[in-house]
């Protein structure tokens, strides 16, 4: 099963919904509610990051037997260090962006904390992709 | 411990959300970083912030927190209470800073 959720550039308000919809859909198919708040911590972050930082993307989510695969693709401006993008507390979120308490530099840890898998990959002025798997345990 | 019994120990304003006044509360957790909120807070916790905007209800319905309570006579703004509504997030406030609502909260959960 394949979900595509668009997320606009600097809409703050709309951040989060892809999260709430896909966490909605990972409950109608009886996901272990442990594992969908792992998912969802890592939606929410990729999907933030891309209202935050980026010129807008989207969010590929797909469900197969055995495990969930999120891959979020942003149309850039790209991130020129990914290792230092990856420390916590790195980041270069505006002042605006700060004041709503975005900006600690977490937002990527967390992910790491809650994915199986985590890659990136990004190109400067052309964008950033993330590839997010979550293992799904056999049911029963 | 539910909701609805710390609003009135501690003398709380029900901003919205009031379909979750019966949640039961786990722990609490303060902090105005949204990602650490997201990366650490725990389900049924309540959460204290002087954040008032949106994402605030957003994560903690994503996070399944009990409710949030605002600091310092903080208010919602305008554009939440339907989301808090709709997702029974109660949204309250409080008078007081931080610290003195965190002990306070802290002493009641743990006594
Ligand atoms: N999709 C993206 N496009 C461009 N830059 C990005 C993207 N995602 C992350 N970054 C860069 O990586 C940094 C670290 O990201 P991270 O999510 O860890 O922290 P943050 O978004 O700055 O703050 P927080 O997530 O704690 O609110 C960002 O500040 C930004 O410079
Ligand atoms: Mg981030």
């Amino acid at each position: 099963m394949r979900f595509e959720y668009n997320i606009e550039a600097g809409n703050f308000s709309k951040a989060g919904d892809a999260s709430s919809s896909f966490k909605k859909i990972l409950k109608q198919l009886n996901v272990d509610p442990q594992i969908i708040k792992r998912i969802v911590v890592s939606l929410y972050e990729g999907e933030v990051n891309i209202v935050a930082h980026a010129n807008g993307g989207k969010a590929i989510c797909e469900v197969d037997t055995n495990l969930v695969r999120i891959h979020l693709v942003d149309v850039g401006p790209g991130i020129p260090d990914i290792n230092k993008a990856m420390q916590a507390g790195y980041s270069t979120a505006s002042a605006r962006v700060r004041e709503m308490g975005f900006g600690a530099g977490m937002g990527l840890q967390n992910i790491k904390n809650n994915a199986d898998i985590l890659n990136i990959q990004s190109e400067v002025g052309v964008g950033t992709e993330l590839e997010i798997i979550v293992n799904l345990p056999k049911a029963g | 411990m539910q909701v609805q019994d710390i609003i009135k120990i501690l003398n709380l304003e029900v901003f919205g959300g009031s379909g979750g006044l019966n949640r039961e509360i786990s722990g609490g957790y303060t902090s105005d970083l949204l990602s650490d909120v997201m990366g650490h807070a725990e389900c049924g916790n309540i959460w204290i912030t002087l954040q008032t905007h949106k994402n605030v209800i957003a994560i903690a319905s994503l996070k399944e927190l009990a409710a949030v309570i605002l600091i310092k006579g903080n208010i919602p703004d305008a554009d939440i209470l339907e989301h808090a509504e709709n997702e029974g997030i109660p949204v309250l406030g409080s008078k007081e800073e931080a610290f003195e609502l965190t002990g306070k909260l802290f002493n009641l959960l743990t006594r």
